[in-house]
């Protein structure tokens, strides 16, 4: 086995992931998305990120 | 970024039509994704992309250069890292004290479970040689131990993230911040007193950087400012790989609900939109693309994997398992506690390092009791 066979599986694995985002997602909607940048677009960050507290119970 | 398999041999490199062939793919994909999700999400493929390539194009990251300081005292890699990170608080810090209504730092509290988790999580990245962005990067390359701890990482997360609250709740103080220039002058103080300890603590040599950690540093800085300026959020790297394995949860029929994490309003909706959305899913999965491309331009794809005894796979997949779940209780893995959360100011950040520093002493003597390296 060499590397490229672990990159292809791995490659798999994210095409797998996505597949199967795609079938239970909302559909996308450009229309609908936020401005290219955050600076400057008077919206709040809204985004998750691994640093966020919990959400209070 | 790690070395696992058997030496190289000498392989043709892929000439310029492939090259060009292959950036022209990548491009295409990042104009796909802006074009389907939004201009947002395009730019952040693309700086994911940044990411993959300048960590493995000039071998750049966080767990390496802790184990040679550790093992070596060799000081380089991390006072590149500090480097990085002081200019990303150059810019930062200044942009959320005057933007804080559209952009947020990676703000978290201290805590018991936080310390625990973090000095858990250096222990486990030193096992397998990679931490959250490394594990991505090494998968990308070739990296057997890292792709195979790799969708481990990512149950751990989704089970850390689901468990969250309950860690937290063991106590932990409210969020601490340094902000604006008088939070950027006690950051840059920080990392200038870890460097001078790096420095008394290095070996007589090891201050001089290589070109390549320069560029490393810089490249990054940059990347992750515009990462903050288009996103609104700094970089992170775990909340995505929870986040797939949440989504396929759901698709299995899981019922998340008794999750505070995971049925809170942001992150139920998260689980209801494309992960073509979601800042963190979009710049892992460039990183991954950008990683993966270096590595073929450097035709190392053609190397044999090195074998390892079973039990050494057993401490991969715990280990990956022990990474994702750490990262989420300690607010972060490498990139969203230690290099965002220091940048943007956060007390957590500086906690992170010393506890998962402290973990990586830990980590570098069990790797070899698991059978991942020859025993010293």
């Amino acid at each position: 086995m060499t590397r490229g066979h672990v990159v292809l599986c791995v490659a798999l694995g994210l095409t797998l992931v996505l597949a199967l985002d795609r079938l239970q997602s909302e559909r996308l909607n450009p229309y609908a998305a936020p401005p290219a940048l955050a600076l400057g677009s008077g919206l709040a960050a809204t985004g998750a990120h691994c640093a966020a507290p919990p959400p209070p119970q | 970024m790690t070395q696992t398999s058997a030496p190289a041999a000498p392989h043709a490199r892929p000439g310029a039509v492939s090259r060009a062939a292959a950036l022209a793919l990548l491009a295409g994909a990042v104009l796909a994704v802006a074009l389907a999700a939004g201009p947002r999400s395009g730019a952040l493929l693309a700086i994911g992309l940044g990411f993959g390539l300048a960590l493995e194009g000039f071998r750049f990251g966080f767990t390496g250069p802790w184990r040679r300081m550790i093992l070596e005292r060799d000081a380089s890699g991390l006072l590149a890292q500090f480097l990085a990170i002081g200019l990303v608080a150059c810019a930062a810090l200044p942009l959320l004290a005057a933007n804080g209504g559209e952009l947020k730092g990676a703000h978290a509290p201290i805590g018991i479970a936080m310390v625990g988790a973090a000095f858990v999580f250096g222990a486990a990245m030193q096992v397998i040689l990679g931490c959250g962005s490394g594990t991505l990067v090494n998968a990308a390359s070739g990296n057997a131990v890292a792709a195979v701890a790799l969708p481990f990482f990512a149950i751990g997360s989704f089970a850390g993230a689901y468990h969250l609250s309950w860690w937290t709740a063991l106590g932990a103080l409210p969020v601490i911040t340094a902000d604006g220039t008088a939070g950027l002058a006690v950051t840059l103080a920080g990392l200038g007193g870890l460097a001078a300890l790096a420095l008394l603590l290095g070996r007589a040599g090891s201050h001089r950087l290589p070109a390549r950690y320069w560029a490393a540093a810089v490249v990054l800085a940059g990347l992750a400012v515009l990462h903050l300026v288009v996103a609104g959020q700094p970089w992170g790297v775990v909340y995505g790989l929870g986040l797939w394995v949440a989504k396929a949860a759901v698709a299995a029929g899981a019922d998340l609900s008794g999750s505070p994490f995971w049925s809170a309003p942001a992150n139920a909706a998260q689980l209801e939109a494309s992960l073509l959305t979601d800042v963190t899913s979009l710049t892992d999965l460039g990183l991954i693309a950008g990683a993966a491309l270096v590595a073929w331009w450097r035709a190392g794809l053609a190397s044999p994997v090195g074998q390892l005894p079973a039990r050494a796979w057993v401490a991969v997949i715990l280990a990956g398992l022990v990474l994702g779940y750490s990262s989420r209780l300690a607010f972060g893995c490498n990139i969203g506690a230690f290099f965002s959360g220091v940048g943007t100011g956060s007390a957590h950040g500086w906690v992170w390092f010393a506890a998962a520093f402290a973990g990586s002493w830990a980590g570098i003597r069990l790797r070899p009791l698991l059978g991942l390296e020859a025993r010293r």
